[in-house]
């Protein structure tokens, strides 16, 4: 391997030695292939469609209820084809229906779209292909993984045709509405299928989880340390870690409520009056599984958000040609994060009824999280500062990604002290910050994955010009949605109504609200062309070269079509950090992790010196085994 | 016929799009223009995001001044003119954050646009500015944090003993108001004792019920501390009172409490805003069912005096309906004098 000459762009495999590792590449029929594949790229693809359908099935959801928001006189008639006798005889939508609307748009987004699909695919997709391995630890799990996550979205689905209705509860599903189906009628069938289908999806969650950690700590490439880990696979990594620690609490208040629900126990369920009734259950507490389901609630935020700033940190540093500021930085604001994401979480439950003294603890411990995501927004700053920016549809989105960060952030300033969220609680102000900050954030931090690593998934690029088009109306399109819901939780609208005009202080905004809905209906129509440069660019896009964007990561040194197995020869070795780009004194403004410091010397730093004589003499070591090894054979 | 006109309009409206994007395709691929690192897309994507920011932001504070009026609810309690404050406070210090992030946000991208011979700058970390945009954010918010918690004390802090206490409780999908009556203590209640003719529950054996009245609305005097007491009967609900600045879930099986000094009344309220017709309102705010949007309570807030004589006017339970107490063992002539803070849940 010493005697590589190595140009950027090449990834010629040096195979003049006789360990030749051939690709396995026994053939493949179309169930081993694109079905029960365990091929970690193949099942990021899997991860990634089936997370595209259900964003279409969640952002349809969502324009079926905002036309009932913008427009409650409109007569809906025209949707019965679609909804049946969910629309009255005189054309309105259904007040129960509109509830497991919102439901079902918030249980789809935040856990089919934004975990699985974001997660799902670039967790599988990048982690063996930036650390240098040929698959994660475990195919065959990676595999179960996709499989619970299919037949979890498949009852989940099923539930949206019950004629009593798919779980109503707000996705939440607080008790003892969720456990009441004398309450709302979703709290029967479609309350059942929802704890089978999370079920399963958290046992999805967590094969994925244990494999990306097992992968990432046990399968880098010989030289790639964690401080040479790019910032996508930290962001995976820790996110991993968070999800193996707070899914299975999820499960614990999951399996509570079912016993509630069905074998008559009261760990919930206390003096309830309900349908001429007086149940029997006595000393259950509905605070209990609060604090349960945001203990993993809260860390879902960042289990949903972490990965889209891993995103972002890579393609902002590629895209600027400048390294990421402040790498350790961004390591321990990820930790830090990380760490502080699990004692935050009665955050959402200051007005629960909980001990107020509780509620200082957790506004204090709330607003320290704040400081590492302001460091992280500080640090992108600094890297687009004196940058040479170049817009590819990824930066545009990595971009829109940073100004939904910080917008949605710094409202969440406001949520995170108790005396101001005694107003805000549960109004649209809080449903305009978390849709900013956590839903359209992760979710352009997926855009931005896509358009950055569909010509490694898929060998050809996607048209540019309409990832622009996209980008810009989707961006537009996003504030023009949720800016405006800020001044209607302020003046006090709450969440989850499906009318405002019962009330005086809520008479107003009707204009703002229809202008929110067409936006709305606008931006998921904007969505259709990305879905068209999607599937017409996999068939038909212009074929990609090796390294289009000119990064540094490993994936880009794979052939176009990457087989099982990733490498077809020896997979590389890192020799340094993957963020060398416009490095002074380097011809090129980058210089990918496979390439030694002792081939660049005329642009390495005065402490790299060191690590040349280190590097030089372990190659020289590997080369006389190498030797040695071959003269036995 | 509509639709098929809509149809076909749609259908042509497509077609164009795809024959824009076929011929755009092909006309980059003979000049050659995808095989450059940044084309003229480039700086008009750059040029975007000024454009993006100065309109966006003109049509921000256009909006937020003319509706200033409009978002700001008034308010009419003692925690809230201080909630409020805090409120405000935080807005001016993230605004500036807001206003100061994105523009450099939206600027970096127009001032370091990819130009061909440039190099960016390899400026991988600076400690100082690191510790200072730490520790600058942490100063900031422990400012705020601090002033919130001292609200956030003052408002959740045991309600003065004076305080006249309601109780408010919840079920699919309304409201029921208690008044302790002259004792200011309520009665007991149990869950199972709920039927038709006692839907708040409540026990009549014990002697601080017999006093309690109930009321269609939450009447309550200006300027005097108001203990709300509150429950819920079924599921989960919670009590919001936007001009009062209070929330607080109602739970069943676990009583809530929230208390405040009002300082307006409903007419002087009317006065202030020229309307009428204008009442406190509470309205549900944590999901419940069906008829989440619709549990609608009025508040009425009057003079002290104006309250006294309106407690006066009262009728209790029993003697709206005696049926309910009959077959109770208290002595309902009792009452009075009776002294009793305990079995008041």
């Amino acid at each position: 391997m010493a005697t590589a000459t190595v140009a950027h762009q090449d990834t010629a495999v040096h195979e003049h030695h006789e360990h030749e590792h051939h690709d396995h590449e026994h053939h493949d029929n179309f169930i081993t292939k694109y079905l029960f594949t365990t091929d970690h790229k193949m099942i990021a693809k899997q991860f990634l469609v089936t997370g595209m359908f259900w964003a279409v099935i969640g952002g349809l959801l969502s324009t079926l209820f905002r036309l009932q928001l913008g427009f409650p006189d409109m007569n809906l008639e025209f949707l019965r084809p679609l909804l049946g006798g969910w629309i009255d005889e005189a054309g309105k939508l259904d007040p129960t229906f509109y509830l497991a609307l919102v439901t079902m748009h918030g249980t789809i987004m935040v856990f089919f779209v934004l975990t699985a699909g974001l997660s799902g695919t670039f967790s599988n997709f990048l982690i063996p292909l930036q650390i240098g391995a040929r698959d994660m630890a475990s195919g065959f799990m990676n595999m179960l993984s996709y499989w619970f996550f299919f037949l979890s979205g498949v009852i989940m689905f099923i539930s949206l045709f019950l004629k009593t209705g798919p779980a109503g509860g707000g996705w939440v599903v607080y008790p003892p509405l969720s456990a009441l189906e004398q309450a709302i009628p979703g709290s029967g069938m479609g309350m059942t299928l929802w704890l089978i289908s999370m079920t399963l999806f958290i046992a999805s969650s967590l094969l994925g989880g244990i494999n990306y950690v097992t992968t990432v700590i046990n399968l880098r490439t010989k030289g790639m340390s964690f401080s040479r880990l790019p910032l996508t696979i930290w962001a995976f990594f820790l996110t991993a870690v968070i999800g193996i620690l707070s899914f299975p609490v999820l499960f614990a208040a999951a399996l509570l409520l079912v016993f509630d629900r069905s074998f008559g126990t009261s760990f919930y369920l206390s003096d309830i009056y309900v349908a001429g009734e007086a149940l029997p259950n006595t000393g259950g507490s509905p605070v209990l599984y609060q604090h349960l389901f945001w203990f993993l609630g809260h860390p879902e935020v960042y289990i949903v958000l972490l990965p889209a700033l891993g995103i972002t940190s890579e393609i902002i540093a590629t895209n600027s040609r400048k390294p990421i500021f402040g790498y350790k930085a961004m390591v321990v604001s990820l930790l830090g994060i990380t760490v502080l994401s699990f004692i935050v979480w009665a955050h959402h439950m200051f007005v629960s009824g909980m001990n107020p003294f509780l509620g200082s603890i957790f506004m204090f411990l709330t607003l320290i999280i704040a400081v590492p995501s302001a460091v992280k927004v500080f640090n992108y700053l600094a890297t687009l500062w004196r940058g040479n920016l170049i817009f590819t549809p990824g930066m545009l989105f990595s971009i829109g990604l940073v100004s939904f960060f910080i917008s949605g952030g710094l409202t969440g300033v406001f949520l995170g002290n108790s005396a101001i969220d005694i107003q805000l609680h549960d109004t649209y102000f809080v449903v305009a910050h978390f849709h900013l900050v956590m839903g359209s954030a992760s979710f352009f931090g997926m855009m931005a994955g896509v358009y950055h690593w569909f010509p490694k998934m898929f060998g050809r690029m996607m048209d540019a010009k309409l990832g622009y088009i996209h980008f810009w109306l989707t961006f537009v399109g996003v504030y023009m949605v949720f800016f405006p819901m800020h001044y209607i939780g302020i003046a006090g609208f709450p969440r989850r109504y499906y009318s405002w005009t019962n009330f005086e202080f809520a008479s107003a905004y009707t204009d703002l609200n229809m202008f929110v809905s067409v936006a709305a209906i606008i931006t998921f129509a904007a969505q259709f062309i990305f879905i068209f440069n999607f599937f017409y660019s996999m068939y038909r896009g212009r074929k990609a070269t090796l390294n289009p964007w000119r990064s540094n990561t490993l994936e880009w040194t794979t052939p176009l079509h990457p087989g099982h197995g990733n490498w077809p020869g020896e997979i590389p070795t890192v020799y340094r950090w993957p963020y060398d780009y416009s490095k002074p004194g380097a011809a090129e403004d980058f210089i990918p992790q496979h390439i030694p410091l002792s081939q660049t010397p005329e642009s390495n730093l005065p402490h790299e010196e060191e690590q040349v004589k280190i590097e030089l003499e372990i190659m020289k070591e590997e080369a006389e085994l190498l030797v040695a090894n071959g003269s036995k054979h | 016929m509509y639709g098929f006109l809509i149809g076909v309009g749609v259908l042509l409206l497509l077609s164009v799009v795809w024959m824009v994007y076929r011929i755009q395709t092909l006309v980059s691929v003979v000049k050659g223009s995808d095989r450059k690192i940044a084309g003229t897309s480039n700086k008009v994507n750059a040029f975007l995001f000024l454009v993006f920011m100065v309109v966006t932001g003109a049509l921000m504070f256009w909006y937020s001044i003319k509706e200033f009026d409009n978002y700001q609810l008034p308010v009419a309690s003692e925690h809230g003119v201080i909630t409020d404050e805090l409120f405000w406070i935080s807005m001016a210090v993230t605004g500036v954050v807001f206003l100061v992030t994105h523009v450099l946000l939206f600027v970096f991208p127009y001032v370091y646009q990819y130009k061909e011979g440039r190099k960016a700058a390899f400026y991988p970390d600076n400690h100082k500015l690191e510790i200072i945009w730490t520790a600058v954010p942490g100063v900031v918010l422990a400012g705020l944090v601090i002033s919130g918690w001292l609200a956030w004390s003052d408002i959740t802090a045991p309600a003065p003993e004076k305080a006249h206490v309601v109780e408010i409780m919840g079920y699919q999908f309304a409201w029921e108001v208690r008044y302790p009556g002259k004792d200011n203590v309520l009665g007991d209640y149990d869950y199972r004792l709920i039927n038709a003719s006692n839907s708040h529950g409540v026990d009549f054996t014990d002697k601080n019920a017999t006093d309690d009245f109930p009321s269609p609305k939450v009447v309550i005097p200006k300027g005097e501390p108001v203990l709300f007491k509150i429950r819920a009967r079924d599921v989960l609900h919670s009590v919001f009172a936007p001009h009062m600045r209070l929330k607080m879930d109602a739970v069943p099986g676990m009583p809530t409490r929230f208390w405040f000094i009002p300082t307006k009344t409903t007419a002087e309220m009317r006065a202030e805003l020229k309307d009428p017709e204008f009442e406190y309102e509470i309205a549900c705010t944590e999901i419940c069912g069906r008829g989440h949007f619709s549990m609608r309570k009025v508040i009425e807030v009057v003079e002290p005096a104006e309250y006294q004589k309106w407690l006066a006017e009262q009728k209790t339970f029993i003697q709206q309906n005696p049926a309910i107490a009959a077959g109770q063992k208290v002595e309902v002539k009792e009452i009075a004098g009776i002294e009793t803070s305990v079995s008041n849940k």
